[in-house]
């Protein structure tokens, strides 16, 4: 059986864009799809989008709530805690 | 009737600038720091030398003996331009106007005991002339230096040291009941009082400093190193207890923005230094030299300011400045 994919779909903004970079980064197993005026990512199983990474990309701190400003939609159970968004199925590991 | 809603995507036709896809590829957008600042510096057709420096070009790579095969790696990480700057330091600027309001409508700096109120005159508001030095050096960096990348965060953080200036003025307004005469007694211990000599002197040589990137060592992190942190991190922390709060919160602006701007000098050199050892020889050289002026002209501001306990503080800010220099390659780590 394979394994079932989460998904995120961002604003194809400006603002998204070094988020994706970050997610792209962090999450070589993902798949990004450019559709118009969306990013939408799917990533078997696991995806995980680091506050760090996304602060580099940005050129200053990101918080992990500013998410939201280019969030459009997801799949996948959420975890999230001051350094990590993630998203997946089944019970936490 | 069956109506079928599809979308179609339009492709564009081009990702980015010319300028941008010629470094970048042609698949990959650009952000707006990139298309702000990569390749913008003129290169070629400068028609005539200048009258005055006859031996460089209007724009010229050696106006400084660092040497980089391309000046757009000295990249800002804060990836400033216009806008991100503006956002930026308007959020510093309404934060402190609150802080001025609140100082104010409690009467914080009135709290000031008697010989905080004095060192507060004579050793924190004549630094309104040391950081319209601090501009002045940072807009020459902007006109000698080289690439966009360098000249334009030169200029921002030109701009921010006027704005510390403002910040120490509003201080003294504040205290002396908006008459501007703390400013004026000020001017008068910038030029004249002993304690303050070694460190216009210092200010005034840093002005006929040839090589630029010289003047951005020995000023952004030779000179504040010292200087700008002995008034703002050891000298106002020690008023603090003897009725400073007002005062901390107050000025709190220069030290959110003077930490800001350090991110952007570490990069800079650190980046400069790692790209040949000819450049790290040099850059070393300078911040030996000037930080050994730096400590000289610190040390009698010091002993006025602090009195014995200033030899302490002076040498705490040495160790951390050593420490830091070390860390973008420039010094032997401190043992």
């Amino acid at each position: 059986m394979s394994i079932q994919n989460v998904s995120i779909t961002l604003n194809a903004s400006g603002d998204a864009r070094p988020l994706v970079e970050a997610i792209r980064a962090d999450n070589p197993t993902a798949t990004i799809a450019n559709l118009p005026s969306v990013v939408k990512i799917d990533a078997p199983g696991r995806l995980v989008v680091k506050a760090e990474s996304v602060s580099e990309r940005l050129g200053r701190t990101w918080d992990i709530q500013e998410l939201h400003l280019s969030l459009i939609s997801i799949s996948g159970n959420i975890d999230q805690d001051d350094d990590e968004f993630v998203l997946s199925w089944g019970a936490k590991s | 009737m069956k109506l079928d809603i599809r979308t179609s995507a339009a492709e564009p036709r081009r990702q980015a600038y010319a300028y941008l896809t010629r470094r970048f590829g042609e698949d990959r957008q650009a952000t707006r720091y990139e298309e702000a600042v990569f390749d913008l510096q003129s290169t070629a057709n400068f028609h005539y030398r200048p009258v005055w420096q006859s031996e460089f070009e209007l724009y010229d790579v050696k106006k400084t003996a660092i040497v980089l095969a391309d000046w757009y790696v000295l990249l800002d990480p804060r990836q400033f331009y216009y806008a991100t700057y503006n956002i930026s330091r308007a959020g510093l600027e309404a934060a402190n106007g609150k802080a001025f309001e609140l100082s104010e409508k409690l009467g914080l700096l009135a709290e000031l005991a008697d010989g905080a109120r004095a060192r507060v005159l004579d050793t924190i508001l004549p630094m309104r002339h040391y950081e319209w030095g601090a501009n002045r050096i940072l807009w020459s960096i902007c006109d000698r230096g080289y690439g966009t990348a360098v000249t334009s965060a030169a200029a921002f953080a030109a701009m921010d040291r006027l704005g510390m200036a403002q910040v120490i003025t509003k201080v003294g307004l504040a205290l002396d009941g908006q008459t501007g005469s703390s400013v004026e007694t000020a001017k008068k211990a910038w030029l004249d009082a002993p304690e303050w000599q070694g460190v216009r002197r210092l200010v005034e040589d840093s002005f006929v400093i040839d090589d630029w990137f010289e003047a951005f060592v020995a000023q952004n992190l030779a000179m504040d190193g010292i200087i700008h942190r002995f008034v703002f991190d050891e000298l106002r922390m020690a008023i603090r207890p003897a009725g400073g709060t007002g005062l901390v919160m107050v000025t709190d602006i220069v030290s959110d923005v003077f930490a800001d701007q350090a991110r952007w000098i570490d990069a800079v050199i650190k980046i400069a230094a790692a790209a040949s050892p000819e450049n790290k020889e040099k850059l070393a050289g300078w911040f030996e030299t000037w930080t050994a002026r730096a400590v000289e002209a610190a040390t009698p501001l010091a002993k006025h300011a602090l009195g014995d306990n200033s030899g302490e503080a002076i040498e705490r800010l040495s160790r951390e400045l050593s420490a830091r220099a070390a860390k973008l390659g420039i010094a032997e780590v401190a043992s």
